[in-house]
């Protein structure tokens, strides 16, 4: 496919990914719970094509969107994008204080869950144990949050049946922690001290448009092993 | 018109803290600030952010939000005069990308140097030079990141002063340069002589104490 062209197609939308990564599938949510049509370009982790390293040359990252040429770089950032430009199906409530709270959420998500994950699946020994405490702690506050606004009638973070912003930031776990415990040796879910959480993942698998995008967890486990056994030898060659 | 009571949690020295002063300076809102001492939190702080337990805190009609960067957005939603991010969906995007990169890589990199020693020190102020050029490149020839005012994106920069009087506190070379990066060295300047924004910095001397005091010691043992 000719990449020279692209830039001049007006209202074509392209997402840069890999198959693997959870910040990838949430845009794919976003863009997917819109309706809005995109080509997907599957990346090479060991040799990211041109057009990657040009249209995000700050960090050499997917995902990226690319909008009428436009390229746009971080997960959060791109779904904020697409809820402004595609005003359909809206992800973010119209309400400022609502929006306000779905941010802060969508932080606490990264800085307390998303990040200490990542940095448990790569490391070992002391600095895991640190990490995954980390994570069990933000998974606390996460349950917290889950038992104060979801019940029989509120599925979803979104409010109601439908999914909003904080469920698709959040949405990576439902599927992706499993992989990680597995890969990284260690127990953060636990459906007895997380049962709102437990419901919440439950629920969020079978929504129509994210269920058939979830990848097989063996798949992922031998993906991540890999990476896992590939990062951590680097550190003890040293 | 209802009547607004907007509280603002802060620190005289917290950047994050300034931001909101100057995003509220900005929109002309009318608000109370309370100095939290940050080793004796306040119980007001406590229940207003039971999560985090940090500064800044914005207060409107009893409601609390926060985290500088979501405070912001909701003070541009919520006062819809004078906006502080553009009307455009990419140049918003990309107003977000560069706060973003300024409170990831930008905070990071700093706190690093203020600690390294030696040649992990030099490491740091060349990444720390490097992130600066590229924000340049966001900035390109204009006045301001938000054009010909003040924008999102110099308010979130802010922390580029605390760089700058942190390695005049510590008597280090200049790392923001006007001969490595004299695009953000003019920016700089403007910023500092924006009537709204300089009324919301640190005392220069108090700020230089503080910083000789905290770190200070890790230099005099080089």
């Amino acid at each position: 496919m000719a990449s020279s062209s692209v830039a001049d197609q007006e209202g074509q939308v392209m997402l840069l990914g890999f198959w693997f990564s959870p910040f990838v599938k949430r845009v794919e949510w976003a863009l997917k719970f819109k309706g809005i049509e995109y080509d997907y370009v599957e990346e090479d982790l060991t040799n990211k094509s041109t057009l990657l390293l040009t249209s995000n040359p700050i960090h050499k990252k997917v995902p990226v969107l690319i909008h009428n040429g436009n390229p746009i770089a971080e997960s959060l950032v791109i779904i904020e994008y697409i809820d402004e430009t595609w005003k359909q199906n809206p992800i973010l409530s119209q309400d400022p204080y609502e929006r306000a709270m779905a941010r802060f959420w969508a932080n606490f998500i990264e800085q307390k869950v998303t990040e200490p994950a990542r940095e448990a699946l790569f490391s070992k020994g002391e600095q895991q144990e640190k990490k995954v405490k980390e994570l069990k702690e933000g998974m606390e506050v996460v349950e917290g949050e889950a038992k104060a606004k979801l019940n029989d009638k509120t599925l979803f973070f979104g409010g109601g049946n439908g999914v909003g912003y904080v469920d698709i930031v959040l949405g990576w776990t439902c599927n992706w922690m499993e992989t990680i415990e597995e890969v990284g040796g260690f127990k953060v879910l636990d459906p007895e001290s997380q049962p709102q959480f437990h419901k919440w993942m439950a629920n969020f698998r079978e929504v129509p448009f994210i269920k058939p995008t979830l990848e097989p967890k063996e798949k992922l486990v031998e993906f991540f092993r890999m990476i896992r056994q590939d990062r951590l030898g680097l550190v003890a060659n040293k | 018109m209802a009547e607004e009571e907007v509280k603002l949690f802060g620190t005289w020295v917290s950047p994050f803290s300034r931001r909101i002063e100057v995003a509220l300076k900005l929109k002309g809102v009318q608000y109370e600030y309370i100095e939290e001492d940050l080793t004796n939190k306040s119980p007001a702080l406590l229940n207003y952010n039971p999560v985090n337990k940090q500064i800044p805190v914005l207060v409107h009609n009893g409601k609390p939000v926060a985290e500088s960067l979501v405070i912001m957005e909701y003070i541009d939603e919520t006062w819809k005069h004078n906006p502080i991010l553009p009307a455009d969906p990419y140049e918003r995007a990309m107003a977000r990308f560069w706060a973003k990169y300024i409170d990831e890589k930008f905070c990071a990199a700093a706190r690093k140097i203020v600690v390294a020693k030696g040649e992990e020190q030099k490491g740091e102020i060349d990444e720390i030079q490097q992130q600066m050029k590229n924000l340049e490149g966001e900035l390109k020839e204009k006045k301001f990141f938000g054009g010909e005012s003040l924008g999102f994106l110099d308010i979130a920069a802010n922390i580029i002063i605390w760089l700058v009087v942190g390695q005049e506190a510590l008597g280090m070379d200049q790392i923001l340069n006007e001969e490595k990066l004299p695009v953000l060295h003019g920016w700089l300047h403007r910023l500092l002589d924006d009537a709204v924004f300089k009324e919301c910095v640190p005392p220069k001397d108090r700020h230089l104490d503080l910083f000789k005091v905290k770190f200070g010691s890790s230099i005099a043992s080089k």
